[in-house]
């Protein structure tokens, strides 16, 4: 196949790329722009095979086989609730390839030492550096999510000095590669402190930041393609990776800003660590003053099924115990009752952006049902009862009202603002956080303690007795 | 081409694609947050585009193969992975839940 009808191939795939990413933007499109994404990869597959400088097609094909059954059985098997850590699984190995792909083409070029161009050992540099960070980090956002080690941020003394100094030997050797010592141990040696730096700079992050390192990585994984597209001179690779780069990116800051942090105070607030500490401020004083009032299920039901108006407010704890199809059966028993019924999503509830929207299309709760933040806040005065499953920080006071807690300013669900507020939990442990929240000694608001599947259960039940 | 001027053409498609990426982004409602990730995910798989071309060489050393032959098993879980996992979180997007007639 020709050079040019290769290249002109390749744009199709860019284009149904582009056309995937823009349907992805409507919940109508989306599926068949996920589909059209694929089919421009199979393209792009197809067309690489028929180059004519291949050689080992059995090897790759037997190579795209175990990977490829991998991720398929891997993705079909996968609950709902573990979507988070599979994705960073995926997006690792993704930043594993582009590394070995940059050490692979060094190998090759390095015997003409001297004759490597600025920019071809510049990009090998770069994504053997990206790439292996993306990769190391995304196995322990992986190993958090997955509850293989704990989710609390692993902190030391000197952690942040430590780790600047793993960064600056890595950005030395780089350097020192690009100015012309093209060794080979040196990139290797590159790629292996670049590993160690991902799992050390991902290790002081808590959990409930996963959201927002997973999109990084996400975003460094394309860049890393990207570099890749340098070394082989390849733009299918140039401008997918860097779409990828840049969508990435933004919707990291878009995530940080929901939450009112800055990227760089996520990377390195180590921010549940702090917390307990900050909890004692002005604001704290009432908490510790006010009690908490438990209820029954059978006090709860009561309540939601004389209410005009309720809202629901999921979060991280409705996932862990894969209450969503529970939840969706009470809003439908409530519906029938005449409740108007709508849930309320925080953009970082749960473990990703978004999390809480597909928990519960899973369960098959209509879209318009659900309300962002900024539709929903208004109402809360006008709701009967607001129903909190397992969601925490994201509902807690303190972020509007005492501006020495950690997350003063972040905006959040002002739930407390509703006529009665029901809050199901396991028990009174603090959230990701590691604060107190103020509205579990709420005069208006009752606690319902348990496992949210196992209450949801309970009040099904109660409402059906009444 | 010279290497400086495709180097110049390669700059230049990059930045387009960089306002590209944030142009048609920026449109995505958070309710499709998770999908959009885990769908860029899939497409940087493109990256085994760049483990073929370096495993399929005819190269002398197994070296080269091996490590290339790695990256094309990491990047096709990438590219599986990706798009399956995408397709299970979107299938389950629906205005509203399918009529009584289709009784399957």
């Amino acid at each position: 196949m020709s050079g040019n009808l290769t290249n002109l191939l390749y744009l199709v795939t860019i284009v149904t790329f582009i056309l995937a990413l823009k349907f992805l933007s409507n919940p109508a499109t989306a599926r068949r722009g996920n589909w059209i994404g694929a089919v421009g990869m199979l393209i792009a597959i197809a067309v690489t095979f028929a180059q004519s400088e291949i050689v080992s097609y059995w090897e790759i094909a037997v190579g795209m086989l175990v990977g490829g059954a991998f991720g398929a059985v891997a993705g079909r098997r996968v609950k709902m609730t573990a979507m988070p850590q599979m994705v960073a699984l995926f997006n690792g190995v993704g930043g594993g390839a582009a590394a070995l792909v940059s050490l692979a083409e060094f190998h090759i070029r390095a015997p003409l030492a001297g004759h490597l161009q600025y920019d071809i050992s510049a990009t090998i540099v770069l994504s053997a550096l990206i790439g292996s960070i993306s990769f190391a980090g995304s196995l322990v956002a992986f190993a958090k999510l997955q509850e293989l080690i704990r989710g609390r941020p692993i902190v030391y003394r000197g952690q942040q000095v430590v780790n600047g100094l793993l960064f600056a030997a890595i950005l030395a050797a780089g350097i020192a590669v690009v100015a012309g010592a093209e060794r080979q141990w040196l990139v290797a040696a590159l790629i292996g402190g670049s590993l160690v730096f991902g799992v050390l700079f991902v290790l002081p992050i808590g959990g409930a930041d996963m959201p927002v390192v997973i999109s990084l990585l996400n975003a460094f994984t394309g860049l890393a393609a990207a570099a890749t597209g340098f070394e082989l001179e390849n733009n299918v690779l140039i401008v997918s990776g860097m779409l990828v780069g840049a969508s990435g990116t933004l919707l990291t800051i878009l995530m940080g800003r929901a939450m009112n942090r800055s990227i760089a105070n996520v990377l390195f607030g180590a921010f549940g660590q702090i917390a307990p500490g900050v909890a004692a401020g002005p604001a704290a004083a009432g908490a510790n003053g006010g009690s908490v009032r438990s209820a029954s299920a059978e006090d709860v039901a009561v309540m939601l099924a004389y209410a005009q108006r309720v809202v629901i407010v999921p979060g991280y704890g409705m996932a862990v115990a894969q209450a969503q199809h529970d939840v969706r059966q009470l809003a439908d028993m409530l519906e029938a009752k005449g409740v108007d019924v709508s849930y309320a999503i925080h953009p970082v509830a749960g473990r990703m952006p978004g999390h809480m929207n597909v928990l519960l299309a899973e369960a098959n709760v209509p879209y318009p049902q659900l309300k962002e933040m900024d539709e929903v806040n208004p109402e809360f005065p006008r709701t009967d009862v607001a129903l909190v499953i397992g969601a925490n920080d994201v509902t807690n006071p303190a972020a509007r009202n005492s501006p020495g807690s950690p997350i003063y300013g972040m905006p959040i669900l002002d739930v407390d603002r509703a006529q009665h507020i029901v809050v199901l939990k396991r028990g009174m442990s603090p959230g990701f956080a590691g604060i107190d929240n103020e509205l579990y000694v709420d005069p208006k608001t009752v606690m319902l303690f348990g496992d949210a599947k196992a209450s949801v259960a309970n009040l099904i039940a109660s409402v059906k007795a009444l | 081409m010279s290497h400086g001027a495709l180097l110049v053409f390669e700059i230049t498609i990059l930045v387009l694609a960089i306002f590209l990426g944030f142009e048609v982004i920026s449109k995505v409602p958070t309710l499709l947050h998770t999908p959009l990730m885990s769908g860029t995910n899939a497409i940087h798989g493109i990256v085994i585009v760049g483990a073929m071309l370096v495993a399929g060489l005819d190269h002398k050393d197994t070296l080269t193969l091996v490590l290339g032959l790695v990256a094309v098993v990491l990047a096709s879980a990438n590219v599986v992975g990706g798009f399956v996992v995408t397709d299970r979180m979107l299938e389950m997007f629906k205005k509203r839940e399918p009529p009584q007639r289709d009784a399957d």
